[in-house]
């Protein structure tokens, strides 16, 4: 816990970003990043195959 | 014992349904086409595994209560590993949605899979939202407080109030729940009687021209 308060203030309100009409948090937009990445490298990486 | 020339009871039309729709060898598949060996076709099999976990984890915490999860520190680890599976559970869910979009996975007679996965996304986020507002904690009360509003502002509010506790309690322990393990047993049975929907450029070998335009 102390490593994760130590990299995010948890006594703060969330940062958010706003552009437009579209409100949200910087957390929210880490973990949208977070899951077009994994699609990518789930459609790029092979995926590993049986010797036989 | 019926006649030989008799009509036939509804047990015996179901199961013949139920052996011509899912034989064996297509209910417990032990060989999966070549283009299944990608990490896109994880996504689904993780979501089941943190449904898994969710479900477990869950009824230890019903087992055992408030008094417990919030004092004690195993109660608070398994309401962590609950926390956090449901953070899994809906990170592969939402991957699993786009991943299969990006493949039309609606192709070859499986618009009902492609609907009851949908619907099962959509119960799943209700799920979500009464077990959000059972934290006890501020971010429950703000959560419920604006969810109220919202509720209320399409006319719901009195039927599904995120502010009865009660309610809450036994939509998420018991009928949210309940429906969501249901659309997944559903979907399961789906792909396994449909099979598992093939690449674009692998259509025309896997399904035919014609089920690769459908």
């Amino acid at each position: 816990m102390k490593l994760v308060a130590a990299l995010v203030d948890l006594s703060r309100p969330a940062r958010y970003v706003h552009w437009e009409w579209i409100q949200i948090s910087v957390v929210n937009v880490l973990v949208i990043g977070l899951m077009i990445a994994v699609l990518v490298l789930a459609v790029v990486i092979p995926f590993p195959r049986s010797r036989s | 014992m019926r006649a030989p020339d008799g009509p036939r009871s509804w047990t015996a039309r179901v199961r013949e349904a139920a052996e011509g729709a899912l034989p064996p060898e297509k209910l417990l598949p032990d060989r999966q086409p070549a283009y299944v060996a990608s990490w896109v076709y994880v996504f689904g099999v993780t979501t089941l595994a943190a449904l898994i976990v969710l479900v477990a984890s869950g009824t230890v915490l019903s087992l055992e209560g408030p008094d417990w999860w919030h004092t004690s520190a195993v109660g608070h680890f398994f309401n962590s590993v609950h926390f956090w599976g449901v953070q899994m559970f809906f990170f592969a869910m939402v991957v699993h949605l786009w991943g299969k979009f990006l493949m039309g996975a609606w192709r070859g007679r499986r618009r009902a899979t492609w609907v009851v996965g949908a619907l099962t996304l959509l119960v799943a986020i209700g799920t979500g939202l009464t077990g959000y507002v059972l934290q006890q904690n501020f971010a429950s009360q703000w959560i419920s407080t604006q969810a109220k509003d919202g509720f209320n502002a399409v006319g719901i509010g009195a039927f599904f109030n995120v502010l009865n506790l009660g309610q809450m309690l036994t939509l998420h322990v018991l009928l949210m729940p309940a429906a969501v393990v249901l659309l997944t047993i559903l979907h399961l049975l789906q792909v396994r009687h449909r099979g598992v929907v093939p690449p674009f450029d692998a259509a025309d070998e896997h399904l035919g021209p014609e089920e690769a335009e459908r």
